[in-house]
């Protein structure tokens, strides 16, 4: 009886608008659920396995917990005292930014000249490629098995692989590449240029590939040689690639972890230790999720100030529209 | 005659673009290909050394741990392919490696066809949100989130492996997806509505075939990712109590070489099969991953 009463001056008012906001209220509906059914899943997954633990990394971070028990010695800031006061976790930060520093000074110069000595036509071009490229395709647990076996040495008389080699060509006493301290970070990252060099070659060449032809015309009619050619016009054109290039290697080198884990486990000492090591040594093995978490939580820290301040004095040119404003 | 040197040289400047008139014989060609060959003997020469080196026996090796196999014997990669733990090893990558592939594309492409095509309150939000996913790598989440497998009874199986591998490659897969999507012409959506499709319909039968090649790029870099993970299984296969023959192969690998530490022959032949894989899929999908690297910089 109501229900009719209502409906009938609605009707008689206007049929056309009632229809109108029934239809797009359904239509609404059904939008809605089409979006929530389309990203729904993929939302669900991504929260609880990607955000939720890195929250619950900086909640179990004020914790002393072993990660079983119940969660109930709240301990504040304790974790993060005695991380900042070990000396191991200062050689680990130390260690991620030595090969931070030492890819940008070695590793990115090296391929930037290898990739504009190997932009023309070659015979061969693809199949060189390739085989550049093979280290970057293998796992880092079979390539620092490799390695490890390469590398092995075991004094007085036993020479690895590696060291008869040199040994044949008259080098006789080379060091101990994976247990001396003072040598391991340099064997590491020796390690690592010989697995991303590649990549690093393959990023510039695609990015000498978008560099006009016609500018090389040009300034060989100036009479500018090959390197003045290169300095001034290839390497500033190809910036975009040499900065994405370097934020990858940044971050990459900031999460180091599993090339030293199989290749050294952190040691001679610690000597190689990095903060994902560290981290793991601590929440692996001694069982310490709390005090590990710490760690991440550091470790995140110092990967969003980097990665802030790079997009925002480096990238943000390159990245505009990739990132953030990719939707409009 | 003019004019025909004048195309001549024009052509030989396409063909060689940095080598001038007027001079004679390009010094840099040998020299770059000194520099290549050599950068691509430094990169290919260990892997070689694996692969022959498991061809020796262990006296031969440590007499001559830098010479060549003498005699060459294949025992090491026959024990090896005859263990049924490696190809245990091998299934279990297969698995977890098609089993996130698979996950990623689909969940990847209906998340990101919305964030595409949907005109709706908090798209910005929803695209904002995978994207911020870059700044939160594995490294940092593996000790909660094991804590979080563990209680989702997920702890020590492939299921523990293959959803937060899942979760962990939305961001890329979804900045490289959304841009691919919104290229597709809107009339053809128009078009497909006048026939009647529903979104839904529109989805499976245009958007997902049109989007092939992106997806294919995708789920090359998921299977890569997936088949050379090692933290993840570390800490959901090994820590979570799983036997040696449910490891993937890079854990496999790894377990077997400090299982068998005196025995350096037959790790290198381990090593070197577990290796083939990951060389052979790369040679069948190099123009995707190369191509997909490519575009990630080219924008």
């Amino acid at each position: 009886m109501t229900a009719l009463d209502t409906a009938g001056p609605a009707v008689t008012a206007g049929p056309a608008p009632s229809r109108n906001t029934k239809h797009s209220a359904r239509r609404t509906t059904r939008k809605w659920g089409e979006i929530s059914l389309f990203a729904g899943p993929a939302v669900l997954v991504y929260l609880i396995f990607v955000l939720l633990p890195v929250l619950l990394a900086a909640f179990y971070s004020f914790f002393n917990w072993n990660g079983l028990g119940p969660l109930d010695r709240f301990i504040g800031l304790d974790n993060y005292t005695r991380l900042l006061a070990d000396p191991v976790f200062h050689r680990s930060v130390f260690n991620n930014f030595f090969i931070i520093v030492m890819s940008l000074l070695i590793q990115g110069p090296l391929a930037i000249l290898v990739a504009l000595l190997m932009n023309r036509p070659l015979r061969f071009r693809g199949l060189l490629r390739a085989l550049i490229f093979v280290p970057y395709v293998l796992s880092e647990v079979t390539a620092g098995l490799a390695w490890q076996i390469l590398l092995q040495s075991v004094p007085p008389n036993r020479w690895g692989p590696f060291d008869t080699l040199l040994r044949s060509i008259g080098i006789e006493n080379p060091p101990a590449w994976l247990a001396d301290q003072d040598v391991v970070m340099w064997t590491m990252f020796g390690i690592l240029t010989w697995k991303y060099l590649g990549l690093a070659i393959i990023l510039m060449l695609a990015g000498l590939s978008g560099v006009p032809e016609e500018l090389y015309e040009a300034a060989a009619l100036d009479g500018a040689g090959w390197w003045k050619t290169q300095w001034y016009i290839t390497v500033p054109l190809l910036g975009p690639t040499i900065r994405i290039w370097a934020f990858l290697s940044i971050i990459g080198a900031l999460q180091l972890f599993d090339m030293v884990w199989i290749v050294t486990g952190g040691g001679p000492l610690n000597a190689s230790s990095t903060m994902a090591v560290y981290m793991v040594k601590n929440g692996l093995n001694v069982s310490q999720i709390g005090f590990g978490s710490a760690v991440a939580v550091v470790l995140f820290l110092i990967s969003l100030v980097i990665a802030l301040v790079y997009q925002r004095f480096a990238l943000r040119r390159d990245l505009a529209g990739a990132i953030t404003g990719g939707v409009r | 005659m003019t004019a025909t040197t004048a195309i001549t040289t024009r052509g030989a400047k396409t063909a060689v673009p940095r080598r001038r008139a007027g001079e004679g014989f390009d010094w840099g060609q040998p020299i770059v290909y000194v520099v290549a060959l050599a950068v691509a003997a430094i990169a290919v020469g260990p892997v070689l050394y694996v692969f022959i080196s498991g061809f020796r026996t262990n006296p031969d090796f440590f007499t001559n741990p830098a010479g060549m196999p003498d005699p060459w014997t294949a025992d090491n990669y026959l024990r090896v392919l005859s263990n049924p733990t490696f190809w245990n090893q091998v299934f279990a990558s297969t698995v977890t490696a098609l089993g996130t592939t698979l996950g990623v594309m689909l969940f990847g492409v209906m998340a990101a066809f919305v964030i595409a095509r949907y005109d709706f309150k908090g798209r910005q939000l929803l695209y904002a949100m995978f994207t911020t996913g870059l700044l939160f790598p594995l490294t940092i989440s593996i000790l909660p989130l094991t804590v979080l497998l563990r209680q989702l009874n997920l702890f020590g199986s492939w299921w523990g492996l293959i959803i937060p591998q899942v979760a962990f490659a939305l961001p890329t897969t979804i900045i490289i997806l959304v841009p691919f999507l919104r290229a597709i012409p809107g009339e053809l959506e128009d078009a497909a509505m006048v026939d009647g499709t529903s979104r839904i319909g529109f989805f499976w039968r245009i958007m997902v075939p049109l989007s092939m090649p992106a997806l294919m790029t995708v789920g090359v870099l998921a299977f890569v990712g997936s088949w050379n993970a090692y933290l993840l299984p570390l800490f959901v296969l090994q820590a979570g109590g799983a036997g040696s023959d449910s490891y993937t192969l890079p854990l496999g690998v790894q377990f077997f070489s400090t299982a068998n530490g005196q025995d350096t022959t037959g790790v290198l032949s381990y090593t070197a099969l577990a290796m083939l894989p990951a060389i052979l899929f790369f040679t069948l999908a190099e123009k995707r991953i190369v191509g997909g690297l490519q575009g990630a910089v080219k924008g």
